[in-house]
């Protein structure tokens, strides 16, 4: 393993071993994204209003609030393993890479839970 | 890198290439694919936790992102979510037909540059399509 240039310190190291995890993880979410998205604007078209009454009744029916709940799963790791892409395209500094690598590791599974509370929320609670 | 010489040569980049449609398709991807990510998630979020909030912290939702009777900011704001909402929409759309795009070139077929250049334009007029449906049914129904 060389250093200098910057192939030299690559060259002889191997596959991570991690990228075919992460392209398929990714192709599947995308898959599930395929149907639940398109289920999402649909449904929305199709309501009669958007007041409360209407969506409420809406995402407290086990249908929506399954494809809710599966958005915040599905969806949310779709995002996360595309943002991390993209990070790691043009984040180049060490301090940033190490922000980067906690933000992308918190912040979709914070924003999933608090989306599947909501549901669960909406779903459960009293009307 | 604090090691590696700084005054290398770089190969060609952004700037010395022609755009065409691969290139456009390609960026737009990414463009639309973290838009989504971070203010379609984001709106998600709020619109879902205002509905579980009840029908004062919805009327919020609504105000601020469709209806804006408070006049002032909220004008403003209700106006941006109606561009945001459409936004997203060509987003999803332009982010889905480009998707479906990378998922036939994981096959290995559609690198002929010639059907390359017709299938990235395809979803260009795939995503404008289908938003201005989407929003002429919701509109005109």
């Amino acid at each position: 393993m060389g250093n200098g240039t910057s192939i030299g310190r690559v060259r002889g190291l191997g596959s991570s071993h991690h990228g075919t995890h992460h392209f398929l993880s990714s192709r599947l979410t995308a898959v599930g994204n395929l149907v639940l998205i398109p289920f999402l604007m649909i449904s929305l078209a199709l309501m009669p209003t958007h007041d409360y009454a209407t969506v409420h009744a809406w995402a407290s029916k086990p249908l929506p609030a399954t494809a809710l709940i599966l958005i915040m799963i599905n969806t949310f790791q779709h995002a996360r393993l595309g943002v991390q892409v993209m990070l790691e395209d043009y984040i180049h500094e060490e301090g940033g890479k190490v922000m980067a690598w906690l933000l992308i590791n918190i912040l979709p599974l914070a924003g999933a839970a608090f989306g599947i509370v909501s549901v669960v929320r909406i779903a459960l609670g009293k009307a | 890198m604090a090691q590696a010489p700084t005054k290398r040569p770089l190969s060609p980049h952004l700037e010395i290439w022609r755009w065409g449609p691969a290139m456009l398709v390609s960026i737009l991807h990414r463009i639309t694919g973290n838009g989504l990510a971070f203010v379609g998630l984001g709106l998600l979020l709020w619109w879902v936790s205002a509905i579980a909030g009840g029908p004062a912290s919805y009327q919020t939702f609504l105000d601020w992102v469709w209806r804006g009777p408070a006049g002032g900011l909220q004008t403003f704001t209700a106006l941006l979510g109606k561009v945001v909402l459409v936004g997203l929409t060509w987003s999803f759309f332009q982010h889905m037909a480009t998707g479906i795009r990378h998922f036939i070139l994981d096959i290995g077929s559609g690198y002929e540059l010639e059907a390359n250049a017709r299938w990235s334009s395809l979803t260009i007029l795939f995503s404008v399509t289908a938003t201005s449906v989407f929003w002429a049914f919701v509109i005109f129904r």
